[in-house]
């Protein structure tokens, strides 16, 4: 800690009022490194990231302790023959599960959201302004409550629904469809009317103008939202946790609780774990580049595709 | 959103001639939100205010003439009746939450204020630190610290080799400083996020400002930066206290006892493992529960359309 005693600008200058109190006593350089935050922060970051890096590395422990390294194995993936990922069938279906809810998720909610977020923004009116506020209410809405209603409205009302992967596919669509709706709505926000105004000047349709001027300046909204959607739906635990029937319909995440809690499921749990992780990674990676590309040539930067991606602008 | 105030609806030439074609792309949106999200409410609402069959089972009554008051009273025999038992849980989680919640801003708020403010030419890498337990799954972390948290796991080895305990604590055992600092650990990232935005978003010249109108680095915070990230924090406590009080997941994989259990262990054992007869009560306690938090969300929802009328 530094003691140096540096006069404040403002001192210097001889500034009556709240200088007074800070005469009192020696100031510190206002403008010296903050080391304490910086390292506040660091610590910060070893607490939230280590244990999640020791748990990669002990998936690939070639023995069942996850506190004593026994040497490297991709035995908790492949090699075992009975507990591996690949042919224990319970985890292999799971990592089945998760890709398939994921694409089928992300393929049906990013068209319906663009399309109601582009509609609800244009179509001015009580229906759509209270539609407006419901998409608002699904996106903060608890997700414990939301998956309650969903249970009995696929067990009580919409009975052909009944659980599995139907019934997810469904739940989840609904819970991830403000995504795209609330990203490409500020997207419009910031884009404005004149493209469109202009457009229309010059003769082209409603449709002309969402397809041939919207879509092209929405693309990187679009995409973002895409890749939001993608990672909700792998990590998602709720929904899935109430909605899923049997080990057919169980994703990684409700795998992982139903042989973790209360006791020690082993490696193998570890490695589906990592598997998760990789696949949402690799998303993320796919989406800040895919981003930082179809925004190239527009003002911004990189720290703002990072927290574009992240959802920072939902 | 309605339209703001001063320009009459329809003034621009696409709004009134094509009305249609915009109400046409937003309607497969307004018929999925009316099945799957207005219908079930509906739901919940028919099955709390239904009645039970002669096995017990509820039955779902859709006419709220026909409503009866069965359900709600035997959950409210639950919370304050001679059996209560919802009563302390409730208490309970409210407990955990604002500490966990508290804890959260206490650890999240300096990390995000030193990357907002003070990363400089590494703001990026610790943007991408801060934002990578976003891509981890939940699950994936709790296991993490459960690996760590073992009655042999480097916790307690880290505990012992520092002579901090003699022998080696049972952190999963039921604990209740560890499903608080579970819950923590869960949701602090989408805090810190939601802060880092807020604190990025203040015009450094403001501070500037203060710091050569004398004031030192402390009350420069205290006067500029902490109320102009007021609605960050706002918005931030929202996003994890709401999760939270609906969490039933991070108690039972920390520690899986009844000493730690939580208002939404009660809704879901009531609808998974009772087998359907305690369905009408579950459907009462996520009422109640929806009720309970209906003000902060709806205020939420006021301040983020209010924001976004201004940026139009």
């Amino acid at each position: 800690m530094s003691t140096a005693v540096t006069k404040s600008p403002a001192q210097a200058n001889g500034v009556t009022g709240p200088a007074i109190l800070g005469r009192l006593r020696p100031r510190r350089n206002p403008w010296r490194h903050p080391w304490f935050l910086e390292g506040f922060t660091w610590l910060y970051l070893i607490w939230s990231l280590v244990p999640v890096a020791l748990a990669v590395l002990f998936s690939f422990n070639n023995g069942r302790s996850q506190s004593v390294w026994q040497g490297f194995s991709w035995r908790w993936y492949f090699s075992d023959p009975v507990n591996s990922v690949l042919h224990n069938p319970d985890l292999h279906a799971a990592v089945v599960q998760t890709v398939r809810l994921s694409l089928y998720v992300t393929l049906i909610t990013v068209p319906l959201g663009v399309a109601f977020a582009l509609g609800i923004h244009r179509w001015r009116g009580p229906l759509a302004s209270s539609f407006s506020f419901v998409m608002i209410l699904s996106f903060v809405i608890p997700e414990l409550i939301f998956g309650v209603a969903m249970f009995f409205v696929f067990t009580k009302l919409f009975t052909g629904v009944g659980l599995g992967s139907l019934a997810e596919v469904l739940a989840l669509v609904t819970w991830n469809v403000s995504w795209p709706a609330l990203i490409v709505q500020a997207r419009l926000v910031t884009i404005g009317r004149q493209y469109e105004e202009a457009a229309t000047d010059l003769g082209a349709t409603p449709w002309q103008v969402t397809y041939r001027v919207m879509m092209p300046l929405l693309t990187p909204a679009i995409f973002a939202s895409a890749v939001l959607v993608f990672s909700g739906v792998v990590d998602d635990f709720v929904l899935v946790d109430l909605l899923s029937s049997n080990s057919s319909n169980t994703p990684m995440s409700v795998y992982i609780y139903s042989q973790q809690r209360g006791g020690n499921g082993g490696p193998a749990l570890n490695a589906l774990g990592t598997i998760m992780l990789v696949m949402s990674f690799l998303v993320a990676i796919i989406g800040y580049i895919g981003y930082r590309w179809l925004t190239r040539g527009e003002r911004g930067n990189r720290l703002g595709a990072l927290t574009t991606i992240a959802g920072g602008e939902g | 959103m309605t339209p703001p105030a001063g320009r009459p609806a329809g003034r621009s030439a696409l709004g009134t001639q094509h009305r249609l074609f915009w109400a046409a792309l937003a309607a497969p949106g307004i018929i999925w939100l009316t099945l799957l999200f207005i219908v079930p409410f509906y739901a919940i609402l028919a099955i709390a205010g239904g009645q039970l069959d002669i096995f017990g089972n509820p039955v779902a009554v859709w006419n709220p003439l026909h409503w009866s008051s069965a359900n709600f009273s035997a959950a409210w025999r639950d919370v304050a009746g001679a059996s209560a038992f919802v009563g302390p849980i409730i208490l309970r989680t409210l407990v955990y939450v604002a500490l966990a919640s508290l804890i959260s801003l206490l650890i999240a708020y300096p990390a995000a204020y030193f990357v907002a403010r003070f990363a400089g030419r590494r703001k990026a890498l610790f943007l991408i630190l801060l934002i990578a337990p976003f891509w981890i799954s939940y699950m994936m972390r709790m296991l993490a610290w459960i690996d760590l948290l073992q009655t042999d796991g480097y916790v307690n080895k880290a505990l012992s080799f520092l002579h901090l305990i003699s022998q080696p604590v049972d952190w999963l055992g039921g604990l209740h400083v560890t499903v608080v600092l579970g819950l923590v650990y869960g949701y602090i990232p989408y805090l810190i996020l939601v802060l880092y935005a807020g604190l990025d978003r203040i015009d450094p010249a403001l501070i500037e400002a203060g710091r050569d109108l004398g004031l030192d680095r402390v009350r420069t915070f205290i006067r500029v930066t902490l109320p102009l990230s007021r609605q960050a924090i706002l918005t931030g406590m929202l996003i994890t206290v709401l999760p939270m009080l609906g969490d039933y997941f991070t108690n039972q994989l920390l520690s899986g006892t009844t000493g730690t259990v939580m208002f939404g262990n009660v809704i879901d054992d009531q609808l998974t493992s009772s087998g359907g007869v305690l369905e009408g009560q579950g459907a009462v306690f996520s009422l109640l529960f929806l009720l309970l938090l209906t003000a902060p969300m709806i205020y939420y929802v006021v301040a983020t359309n209010r924001s976004s009328r201004r940026a139009t």
